[in-house]
């Protein structure tokens, strides 16, 4: 495979789970601030800036932390890439730069998604807005089920690799922005906001379901952080995008027989993970944890790029 | 004079259909115009998520457009098609044995066939890549020679093209939309197929490969997704089956072409490139190319691969070439050419340009360099300003035009704001040439002028695309569709083009 | 006589290039009037070269080199008979009709105000018009013998008081051309170029029917002597470079041109 087509594939992979993450966060934020019976507000919205690493750049456009200048600003507003539309532009125009390597299936969910953005007003109200992540969501999960339909070759494996680089990062930043900064100051751990925000994560990451599944127990933080932490079952969880970049680098090294550092990276930190505890990580300290996760993924992030000679 | 035109289907005006047609024409009538609409736009919307664009120059707005879609197809008769493709297989035959001479010993020019300045400052005329000879000697394995017509057995040659054709991706396209959205169609008729295409087309790229490559590696070489007809680039190596790529993939060293893939370098031996000339080699071409292989050219000179189509091949369908071209195909077949030229003046000779100064308002004068529509006049169409701004234009610089009369364009029904309504129409079909000989498939891009009166068909001027039909007559033979290769005429089994 | 070529190129790059591929017309050929008697190219590093020819019938050196580079200089060096000829090139095969070289490109652009200069040198005899416009080029301009303006054209020349030698061979062409007489751009080397800021030597021919090629050196207002080199011809000075590359990597290019051209 051309090392180009490998890095749009790779690329693809990453801005196409950018774009279902800030949809599902844009969601969960707006059911917070709306649709609860004790809207967030201001923090809510404070908080989904942070975790998109925008909110110094939403500072300079002068706009008021509230529901409608951010779900405008992380929906529709192409200036910034932490903005969905964003995220689709680039993901299309790196799924045109390899249209031959896609099936028709999984080029037209892309090319839908960036439809939805063509001469559309922005959405206001809340329901508009609802409605228009929801639609984005449909075009991301047709996507992933196209994923899943080719042929599983290289093709398929830099588009997964991507993805799971993307969502470990995406994870990470969720978790470590919810629980330490935006915990209200003089709330109560376990109390109605703090539990509204938890509610919030397992949305972003659609683990409501699981988590009654896995934790008979109720609500409580430490679980919601040993889901997303170390458990492989869900998706989304750290857990499970280490083992899916493991996997998915070793299908690739099968393919082109050459091993290299990223495998290396790779296998090193799913041996880590397997003996990390969630209890443990609370205890000596998320954020640095989180922090230290966060630096190691871009750093794998590097190795792949070299790996394959992306240039 | 639009009055006089012939209808494909519904034959000379105020006379009934053409009887072999017939069925079509009660198909057009049974069928209820909101249907056809409806089945219009379903095609235009498939078109559009697939991303089947263009881009307009000079249309910064809307970036990417699809071209409008007409669902009422044109129709050829078997024996049509076959005087037509065996006038198109004559044509394509003389561009290739033209250029292999003109790049080669010049005998046309020494023999005073053809003026040796035509040729030698003309900058179509290639002088860095004199000496050259592609592998297997042919030049254009794809062409694309744009046809009308103005009556049922009046077949003009428009403009040829044997550089980089585009346009089949829409024949396939079309095709595939028709299926599905009319197939009762080929129910009625017995269309021949047209989705061989690209096996085709990939036989002929593997058979010029360099000599003692036994499974050469073949690529699709784009300017990139922002080109205009990158979707086409990306379909055809889709269909088949090979690596699109990029300039900045492929390297040159020690002679041969390398792509840059994740596991290392992989040998490169036939490239069809959709780029042109001039952003090959920056070496050779333009300095300034970035989109350019350095290397290239040197690679190609030595044997190691085959570029389709070659280099300097727009000498052959220059538009100053155009109206030599019946002593060109005279010259190299032997015979007559079977498919004619439409009448052209060439202004460069002062006779030609005083009868074209009386008589601009009846004629078409073409920029010898431009493309696309632009830089042309139609008289009778014109205001007084466009043909004075031409009349200037022509005296002062006369040897940049030439003009053609105005012919009566024949016309298919088409669907209009108001219902059908007959629309001038014109045909490019494509010519593929390889060691095995010259084929032509039976289909080709039907362009459509769609604003009533209009002769302007291009893309970027409001022209639209119409399936083309080419009706076969072997009883015998089944109708469908995947029964394609055998209904691809290799009219020269049994030699090359050289 | 019997001349003694040393040309040394060497680029300095601001940042490593991952690549580098250059194509070199160094080479001289035999003629009637010119032996080749010993001639090398040497390259101060791993790299791989190819012979092949160019369109204009010039020997070209494909050279191919794997980064990083930061530096790479191109020594040629050589001995080569010559002898006198009054200018005429003889037993030189030509691939391109003499027509062809009617032709403008950026550089010899039909630039007015040469044109307008050159319609009053036309004479009965292509060849006394064109020794005329030799003479007249070189009575015109002060040679300047420093590095030649990559792309300058023959116009962006015309208005200047000093000129260096492409420049004269480009408007040499242009109004040649423009007179009816194919003409071109040569590249070599000569004795008599100015010795203490040498360059390759560049200077022109033009077509003469039932003569053939004929050389002319605006620098000299003579025909080239027993003292120059031809090696490269094309329509203008870009088109039989010394030197054509492209590189693949960021930063500037730095440039030094040694050139010693001595009797042997």
């Amino acid at each position: 495979m051309l090392s180009r087509t490998a890095s749009s594939l790779y690329w693809l992979g990453r801005y196409f789970e950018r774009v279902d993450f800030i949809s599902r966060l844009v969601e969960a934020t707006v059911r917070l601030d709306v649709l609860s019976a004790r809207p967030a507000g201001r923090a809510a919205w404070e908080s989904a800036l942070a975790v998109t690493y925008t909110d110094v750049a939403f500072a300079a456009t002068g706009g008021e932390v509230r529901r409608r200048d951010v779900a405008r600003f992380l929906t529709v507003d192409g200036s910034h890439p932490g903005s969905i539309v964003y995220c689709v532009e680039a993901a299309r125009t790196n799924a045109r730069a390899v249209r031959t390597a896609l099936t028709r299936e999984a080029w037209s969910a892309i090319n839908r998604a960036w439809l939805l953005f063509e001469g559309r007003p922005p959405a206001d109200d809340p329901t508009a807005v609802l409605n228009l992540v929801d639609a984005v969501k449909s075009e991301t999960r047709g996507f992933e089920g196209a994923v899943h339909r080719m042929l599983r070759n290289q093709t398929t494996w830099f588009i997964r690799l991507g993805q799971a680089v993307e969502r470990a990062d995406n994870t990470a930043r969720l978790l470590d922005v919810k629980y330490h900064i935006l915990l209200p100051e003089g709330e109560r751990v376990g109390g109605v906001v703090d539990r509204d925000q938890w509610t919030t994560i397992l949305q972003t990451v659609s683990a409501v379901t699981a988590y009654r599944w896995l934790y008979s127990d109720g609500l409580s933080p430490a679980n919601v952080i040993d889901l997303l932490i170390a458990r492989p079952e869900l998706p989304r969880s750290l857990a499970a995008s280490i083992e899916e970049t493991v996997e998915v680098l070793g299908l690739l090294a099968r393919r082109t027989g050459q091993h290299g550092e990223a495998d290396r990276m790779a296998r090193l930190r799913a041996t880590r993970m397997q003996r990390t505890r969630s209890g443990e990580v609370i205890a000596s300290g998320l954020h640095q944890f989180l922090q230290g996760f966060i630096h190691e993924n871009a750093l794998l992030h590097a190795a792949i790029g070299r790996q394959f000679k992306f240039g | 004079m639009r009055a006089q035109a012939f209808d494909e289907i519904m034959g000379m005006a105020g006379r009934p259909p053409r009887a072999e047609l017939d069925a079509l024409a009660r198909w057009l009538e049974a069928t209820p115009a909101i249907e056809l609409r409806r089945r219009q736009h379903s095609a235009e919307a498939a078109f559009r998520q697939l991303g089947i664009t263009f881009a307009v120059y000079g249309d910064n707005e809307a970036s990417e457009r699809i071209i409008p879609f007409d669902i009422v197809p044109r129709v050829f008769l078997p024996d049509e098609w076959d005087r037509l493709s065996r006038g198109l297989v004559q044509r394509v035959e003389a561009i290739n044995a033209f250029l292999d001479d003109i790049y080669g010993e010049r005998r046309i020019l020494k023999e005073g066939v053809l003026p040796s300045d035509l040729i030698l400052g003309n900058p179509q005329f290639r002088p860095e890549i004199a000496g050259i000879r592609p592998p297997h000697g042919v030049w254009a394995h794809i062409c694309g020679i744009d046809l009308v017509r103005t009556g049922p057995d009046d077949f003009f040659v428009l403009e040829d093209n044997a550089r980089t054709p585009s346009g089949v991706s829409y024949m396939l396209e079309n095709r595939e939309a028709m299926l599905r959205l009319c197939p009762e169609l080929f129910r009625n008729f017995r269309v021949a197929a047209v989705d061989s295409y690209p096996d085709r087309l990939l036989e002929v790229m593997k058979s010029v490969a360099p000599r003692g490559v036994a499974t050469p590696t073949c690529v699709v070489l784009t300017p990139g997704h922002f080109n205009s007809a990158y979707y086409e680039h990306s379909f055809l190596a889709d269909s088949m089956g090979i690596e699109l790529v990029e300039a900045a993939d492929l390297v040159v060293d020690e002679d041969i072409v390398w792509m840059r893939t994740i596991a290392g370098r992989v040998k490169v031996d036939v490239i069809y490139r959709r780029v042109d000339d001039d952003f090959l080699d920056p070496l050779v071409f333009r300095p300034d190319s970035m989109l350019g292989v350095p290397g290239l050219i040197a690679a190609y000179a030595a044997g190691n691969v085959a570029i389709i189509n070659a280099p300097g091949n727009g000498i052959a369908d220059d538009k100053a070439i155009y109206s030599y071209m019946p002593e060109i195909v005279r010259y190299y077949t032997g015979s007559e050419a079977s498919l004619p030229n439409v009448e052209t003046w060439r202004c460069r000779e002062p006779e030609a340009l005083r009868y074209v100064l009386d008589h601009l308002d009846e004629l078409v004068v073409k920029l010898v360099d431009g493309s696309g529509g632009y830089g042309m006049l139609v008289g009778p169409t014109a205001s007084r300003e466009e043909i004075d701004r031409f009349r200037a234009a022509l005296v002062a610089e006369p040897h940049r035009y030439i003009a053609q009369p105005t012919l009566a364009l024949s016309t298919v029904p088409t669907m209009a704001e108001a219902g059908l309504a007959p629309r001038h129409v014109d045909f490019r079909p494509f010519v593929l040439t390889g060691t095995r000989g010259v084929q032509v498939v039976p289909g080709g891009l039907t362009r459509v002028a769609l604003r009533e009166g209009s002769l302007v068909v291009n893309s970027s001027q409001g022209g639209g695309t119409k399936d083309s039909f080419v009706l076969m007559a072997d009883a015998g033979a089944t109708q469908s569709q995947s029964q394609s290769q055998s209904q691809i005429q290799a009219l020269r089994p049994d030699g090359g083009a050289r | 006589m019997r001349l003694s070529i040393h040309h040394r190129t060497a680029y300095r790059f601001s940042a490593p290039q991952a690549r580098l591929v250059q194509m070199l017309r160094l080479t001289p050929q035999n003629s009637h009037d010119q032996t080749v008697a010993r001639w090398r190219i040497d390259i101060d590093r791993d790299a791989r070269m190819s012979e092949g020819r160019d369109g204009w019938g010039n020997v070209t050196t494909m050279l191919y080199v794997e980064g990083p580079v930061e530096e790479i200089a191109i020594e040629v060096s050589g001995e080569v008979l010559t002898s006198h000829s009054d200018g005429v090139i003889r037993g030189v095969a030509e691939m391109l009709p003499p027509g062809l070289y009617l032709r403008s490109t950026p550089a010899t652009a039909p630039d007015p105000a040469i044109l307008a200069w050159a319609a009053d040198l036309r004479q009965t005899d292509p060849l006394t018009t064109l020794h005329g416009l030799n003479g007249a080029i070189h009575q015109r301009f002060e040679v300047d013998h420093g590095r030649p303006v990559a792309g300058r054209s023959a116009g962006e020349a015309w208005s200047r008081a000093k000129a260096t030698p492409r420049d004269l061979a480009q408007i040499f062409a242009v109004a040649a051309r423009h007179l009816g007489q194919p003409a071109r751009y040569v590249s070599g080397y000569c004795r008599h170029a100015d010795q203490e800021h040498p360059t390759p030597h560049g200077w022109a021919e033009a077509w003469v029917e039932d003569l053939g090629w004929v050389g002319f050196d605006p620098c000299t207002g003579l025909s080239p002597q027993e003292d120059h080199v031809r090696v490269a011809v094309a329509l203008d000075a870009a088109g039989a470079a010394p030197v054509a590359g492209s590189r693949l990597g960021e930063g500037a290019e730095q440039l030094d041109v040694e050139v010693r051209v001595e009797e042997a």
